[in-house]
């Protein structure tokens, strides 16, 4: 297989890697990397062919674009020799068709004089068609990467163009032109990128239950699929709350947001609900086949404090028998508001995993975010499921606190080991891994609690704190992971 | 909200869930609209075998919407047949059946705009305003 030079953008760093990686399995084909380097923007992959090459890059976020590589060096005279060796059997292919030859400087600069002089010292190529700064047939570009002590570049590559990145869509979809918007909205770069781990893509199915203004839900209909989602608060579906862009005090709703992309054919519409009382059906076990997974991918930034209202259905307290009744004699008034009370971050995050487990076909994706304050102990957690694998967990940090992307994969049946999920329960039915899990579980309070001051505005209602630590239906497979 | 998300959605309330009636959900007193949207093959073609027939077919002659066949379609029911279609030597691309035609106007260009949701179980009613249907339980059943 051919190797191919990605122009990568320099931030985000830690999601580049697995985003190319899942562009790969979204088009079904192998992608190996030769040479990847968080501190630099230049990676080397190895893929079939061109048109492979084109079909990974053409969604990507976080690249700029894809060049077959014609040769590289620490030095000129390696590149040129490099250049030789590796692709002179190329260079009749292009020795009479229009062409453009330019420079690209990372953490450097050249002027015009220099970059008029390394493109001559490619003359050897032979090319003799015409020069054509637009629509060339062929763009050769040389690449410069500085930060060596020297003053110079510290390496170089030349590589003909294959193809444009999707990068586009970062300006197409920015929230600063977007209709409807809220104060938790995900910037639309991360939203995309995030429907790009999920392999969001023409023909399938996804879900957000904690959809907001719906901003994931739009970033994977970009991509092709068929969208829904859900909120426990029906004015932000609604939208008569208005929108976070001030001044916008009119009515704006979910479905305006696909309006103004030219997706409504792809939004099947939302529903409010609360994740813990789903109306989704779901998978009540593997007995019965007609009964299997049916969304693709599930795509979510769940809620996570005060801000955000975490908050379930249900009463902190059991009712007593005149309140229930008091709630049956009322709840079909206008008015009715149903009680909701705080609920545990990790709860939920269990919570959703198991939602994923029930509803998501074989190698269905869920991609979540998890912020998590930055210390240490904290960092490991990294919620488990026995029926989910890992795909990948990229991090964007901030001063204080950062918020990972979880990608799993729901396993395909034949690959849960056996009586997995019994012994899992029983451990900690038994109390094995309780008190283990407790102290994680404590420390992560600690850490996020200290995260939510930084974040926050002074807290209003402290006793919003005090969350139910002890309903995830899934928090018995919880465990400290080491996973990075 | 369109009709596909009903072949999706049960009962809110967790000890319904297991029982077989909480599924589908009846629309009663239910307004409908027709949107008209481009055709998606390849999403008719994914779905089709996750689909819960029976229970579409349910909730169609609720609706009193034409009645779907008995049995499900299988993908290539979808496709008008190469051979009527495609010209000799040429690649071109697959054309909707009839039969995807119809399932496309049920499935994703009949929406329900306002109604209820009615579970068979244990008959709780779930709103439907302007087109968002609404899960929250209230107190005593949560
Ligand atoms: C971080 S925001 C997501 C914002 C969204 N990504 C957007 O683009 O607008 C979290 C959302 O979860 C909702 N939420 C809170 N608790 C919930 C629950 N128990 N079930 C479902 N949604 C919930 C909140 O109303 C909020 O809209
Ligand atoms: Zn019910």
């Amino acid at each position: 297989m051919p190797d191919y030079l990605v122009r990568l953008v320099q931030m985000h760093e830690s999601f580049r890697q697995a985003e190319l990686q899942a562009l790969a399995d979204v088009v079904e084909v192998p992608i190996e990397f030769v040479k990847y380097e968080d501190e630099s923007p230049f990676c080397i992959v190895r893929l079939p062919s061109d048109a492979s090459a084109k079909a990974v890059i053409s969604r990507s976020l976080l690249s700029q674009g894809i060049y077959e590589l014609w040769g590289q060096g620490a030095t000129y005279d390696a590149l040129h020799k490099s250049v030789k060796e590796i692709s002179n059997a190329k260079w009749a292919q292009y020795d009479s068709v229009p062409f453009r030859f330019t420079l690209d400087c990372f953490r450097g600069t050249r002027d015009n004089a220099e970059q008029r002089e390394i493109i001559d010292s490619f003359s050897y190529l032979g090319f003799k068609g015409p020069i054509r700064m637009r629509e060339a047939d062929a763009s050769f570009k040389v690449f410069e990467e500085y930060g060596g002590k020297a003053a110079g570049p510290k390496y170089a590559y030349l590589g003909r163009f294959v193809a444009a990145s999707g990068r586009d869509a970062k300006t197409t979809y920015d929230l600063k032109k977007r209709h409807y918007i809220s104060t938790t909205s995900m910037d639309a770069e991360l939203a995309l990128v995030t429907a790009n781990m999920a392999l969001a893509a023409p023909g399938k199915l996804f879900y957000d239950p904690f959809m907001g203004t719906g901003g994931f839900p739009i970033a994977c209909a970009h991509f092709g699929a068929v969208v829904c989602g859900s909120d426990i608060d029906g004015r932000s579906i609604r939208g008569t709350g208005g929108s976070a862009r001030r001044g916008q005090t009119d009515k704006f709703d979910v479905q305006d947001n696909f309006k103004q992309y030219g997706l409504e054919s792809r939004y099947l519409g939302a529903f409010v609900s609360d994740l813990t009382n789903t109306p989704f059906r779901l998978l009540q076990h593997s007995n019965s086949a007609s009964r299997g997974g049916y969304l693709d991918g599930i795509v979510c930034d769940p809620p996570y404090g005060i801000r955000e209202g975490l908050k379930v259905l249900g009463s902190r307290d059991k009712l007593n028998e005149q309140e229930r009744a008091t709630h049956e004699g009322r709840y079909k008034d206008p008015g009715y508001i149903p009680p909701r009370k705080p609920y545990s971050f990790t709860a939920i995050q269990d919570d959703i995993l198991a939602f994923a487990v029930a509803t998501l076909v074989e190698n269905g994706r869920l991609s979540m975010w998890m912020p998590t304050a930055n210390d240490e102990d904290v960092e490991l957690i990294i919620p488990t499921h026995p029926c989910l694998d890992i795909v990948s967990v990229c991090v964007q940090p901030f001063n204080k606190w950062s918020r990972r992307l979880l990608t799993y994969r729901r396993r395909a049946e034949s690959e849960i080991p056996e009586g997995a999920l019994e012994s899992i329960k029983k451990e900690y039915e038994q109390g094995v891994r309780a008190d283990e899990l407790n102290d994680f579980r404590r420390k992560y309070f600690e850490g996020f609690k200290e995260f939510e001051r930084l974040r926050q505005e002074p807290s209003t209602d402290d006793t919003n704190n005090k969350a139910d630590d002890s309903k995830g239906v899934s928090g018995r497979w919880r465990e400290n992971s080491g996973a990075n | 909200m369109k009709l596909l998300t009903l072949n999706f959605l049960t009962c809110a309330i967790k000890t319904c869930k297991s029982a077989p009636s909480s599924f589908p959900l009846h629309p009663r007193d239910a307004s409908l609209e027709v949107i008209e949207t481009d055709l998606n093959l390849p999403f008719l073609k994914n779905i089709l075998p996750r689909l819960m027939w029976d229970e579409l077919r349910v909730i169609t002659s609720e609706l009193g919407l034409p009645d779907l066949p008995p049995t499900p379609p299988t993908r290539e029911d979808l496709v008008v047949a190469a051979e009527d279609a495609a010209v000799e030597g040429e690649e071109s691309e697959e054309e909707a059946s009839q039969t995807a035609k119809d399932l496309h106007r049920v499935l994703l260009e009949t929406t329900v705009k306002e109604g209820k949701l009615v579970c068979g179980n244990c008959g709780h009613e779930y709103k439907v305003l302007e087109g968002v249907p609404n899960f929250l339980l209230p107190g005593h059943l949560v």
